[in-house]
């Protein structure tokens, strides 16, 4: 014991530790942040440097089974699924750990804007955090990939055909993407160097800046309407503020964000037991093309909003929304750096985080359950629902299923609902009006003309009138 | 690396003006002091501008191996090749098939990866069209409906006629196409790669 003690002490004199040590635990906070329960709005950063931590610990574990060559990654995630041991459970961790960090990330960013906490002098805390929220959607983005069944690959191929659409470098970013021109050897290896050894580096590199910022800013004061930030006054009056106030990081606010941290720990392995590992899918296969290729949840609102837009704004959405959101984010320090931080003078800014997540909320739901997507996995009608059915609308019904209308069409209860529910059809529209649409098409309904006969027709408008009642 | 620099000892400086009364420290023991000392200014600015060029030089010279290593895929040709798919009587008139051929760059490591496929239509006795798998919307693979000789996309509800146009939802352009030609009886594609296929 006291061996240990006095190799403490030596270690602890030679490293030079005590002026360190020191500051940080007689590092000054506003009172209210360490005092009031407004100090539990404070506690998400310390929460994401603790879940990068977990992520790069369970993800170090990981890559000793990750095999990264094209023709084996998905087997070597199966055995570590099948037969390593918590090794299904390690992956879920990292999963459900990938998932509360870009979930955190989005929560932290919202806090810090709504506090008006990136005005001066934290401006540069605003832009590494920025920067960090796209390497972490990058992480999320590459990690989902790596999982390498179906949707992992056709994964790939989106992110590849989405960077060519960039001007000007488009074909070339697309080259660097893929390690080529198709996805091959080359592409996964890329991927798990950037996912890996790359981006976790600059994850790590700007977050210590980010946290030394916080460290050498202060931790921002709640805000008070009417108390406007000044420029030529601000830092005095922080630090005024601090020294009045008393109240030491340690351990007056640093508690509160150790029980959270412990908290969201709880709830991360507590997830991970309960659903288990993500994946991998059905086995990856390029020449498969049978595949119904998802992005993970934090991406489905994109997968939406490409859908949702007007085909003329393509480009818009594609390419320069992202870009005009990233370069929005990283400018709004010194666009906004003085000025009111109350969310009660900032009308705007509250506004503006409102629609982000009623938006957000909205493009998420749409993408979770797609109504857009074709219903391939439609059956044809059964016996007892064409039951009283006469022969040319049972042939009809047939037609409806086998001709592709169904994919797209319900006719009572039966089919996918990108297009009007046809059951009623007849009612609306003569029987000529329904076979001039079905032949010439409508705008997102493609045109039928050479692929029915006029025979054809008539049995479905059978069927489409047999099904409306009005011919029983 | 120097704008970095410059920003490291720009802070103090400003402090430093900002108090014009702070006692005089000892000569040379704050950095950037060496400016006071007339002996040492021209051999120090010297070394300041030796130090920085040679860490500048070094940077880069590492940097030009690995750049160029990363970005080989764009500064090499473009490699292409034939792949024979079947023979002519393998594709009935009319119909449209499946076809997989290896890609013209097969990593032996690559496995299935390795593999492309690709829709073969024949029109008539002597043409035949290959189209690309992947939707020109966001690259989703398109699966061809026989029965309502339709090419439809699971991602978000895109369709092209038999012929490769758009037919509906939100793709922009027609289906790629890939080179096809016939020899000897031997239906051969142009594995071009997808970034050929964007013109």
């Amino acid at each position: 014991m006291r061996t240990l003690e006095k190799l403490g002490r030596w270690l602890y004199d030679r490293s030079r530790l005590a002026p360190l040590v020191r500051k940080l635990l007689t590092h000054g906070v506003p009172a209210e942040v360490a005092r009031s329960r407004k100090g539990w709005f404070y506690v998400f950063g310390q929460a994401l440097v603790f879940l990068f931590l977990l992520q790069v610990v369970t993800g170090s574990g990981l890559a000793m089974a990750y095999v990264p060559a094209p023709a084996f990654a998905w087997d070597s995630l199966r055995y570590m699924n099948e037969e390593m041991f918590l090794g299904a459970f390690l992956r879920a961790v990292h999963f459900v750990g990938a998932s509360a960090m870009v979930l955190l990330a989005f929560v932290h960013m919202t806090r810090v804007f709504l506090t008006g906490s990136f005005k001066f002098p934290r401006e540069l805390n605003w832009i590494s955090g920025a920067l960090l929220l796209f390497l972490v959607l990058a992480m999320a983005f590459t990690g989902q990939l790596l999982r390498w069944d179906q949707d992992g690959v056709w994964t790939v191929m989106v992110a590849a055909q989405f960077v060519g659409r960039a001007p000007f470098v488009g074909e070339q970013l697309m080259q660097i993407l893929l390690g080529g021109e198709t996805l091959g050897g080359a592409t996964l290896t890329r991927f798990f160097t950037l996912h890996v050894v790359i981006f976790p580096l600059l994850i790590a590199g700007i977050m210590v800046f980010h946290v030394y910022l916080v460290f050498q800013n202060g931790i921002s004061e709640p805000p008070r309407a009417g108390r406007p930030v000044d420029k030529a006054t601000y830092r005095d009056e922080y630090r005024e503020l601090v020294e009045e106030g008393g109240a030491r990081h340690w351990p007056d606010a640093a508690w509160r964000e150790l029980v959270f941290v412990a908290a969201t720990l709880l709830v991360v392995f507590g997830l991970a037991w309960m659903i288990g590992p993500q994946g991998p899918g059905p086995a990856p296969d390029p020449t498969a093309l049978e595949a119904d290729p998802r992005p993970d949840w934090y991406f489905r609102w994109y997968y939406a909003l490409i859908w949702l837009k007007p085909q003329a704004l393509d480009e818009l959405v594609l390419v320069w929304f992202p870009l005009a959101v990233g370069v929005a984010l990283l400018a709004l320090p010194i666009l906004f750096g003085e000025g009111e931080r109350a969310p009660s003078r900032r009308p705007w800014a509250v506004l503006l985080v409102a629609m982000t997540v009623l938006g957000w909320g909205t493009l998420t739901g749409f993408g979770l359950r797609p109504h857009w997507v074709p219903l391939f996995e439609t059956t044809a009608p059964s016996e007892e629902a064409l039951e009283g059915a006469p022969a040319a609308a049972r042939e009809g019904a047939q037609i409806f299923f086998e001709r592709g209308c169904q994919y797209c069409h319900q006719v009572q209860g039966l089919g996918g609902i990108y297009g009007p529910d046809l059951t009623m059809v007849t009612r609306r529209m003569s029987p000529e009006e329904v076979a001039v649409r079905t032949v010439i098409g409508v705008r997102n309904m493609p045109a039928y003309y050479g692929v029915l006969t006029a025979d054809e027709m008539d049995r479905l408008v059978a069927y489409l009138r047999w099904a409306a009642g009005e011919e029983r | 690396m120097d704008a970095s620099d410059e920003s490291a000892t720009g802070q103090p400086r400003e402090e430093k003006g900002s108090s014009p009364s702070r006692p005089p420290k000892e000569p040379g023991a704050e950095c950037g002091g060496g400016a006071e000392i007339a002996p040492d200014t021209d051999r120090r600015r010297f070394l300041q501008k030796l130090t920085l060029s040679l860490s500048g030089f070094m940077g880069a010279l590492v940097a030009i191996p690995w750049v160029g290593f990363v970005l080989s895929p764009v500064l090499r040709d473009t490699p292409t090749a034939w792949r024979a798919v079947g023979t002519v009587e393998d594709f009935p008139v009319q119909s449209t098939v499946k076809v997989t051929y290896f890609d013209a760059e097969a990593h032996p490591w690559a496995g299935f990866a390795a593999e492309t496929a690709a829709w073969l239509r024949r029109e008539s006795e002597e043409d035949f069209v290959a189209f690309s798998t992947y939707c020109s919307h966001v690259g989703c693979p398109v699966r061809w409906e026989e029965g309502a000789r339709l090419f439809m996309c699971p991602c978000h509800g895109g369709a092209f006629y038999e012929d490769g146009s758009v037919a509906a939802g939100p793709p922009p352009q027609p289906l790629a196409q890939y080179p096809v030609r016939v020899r000897d009886g031997t239906v051969e594609i142009q594995a071009v790669g997808v970034t050929a296929q964007r013109g």
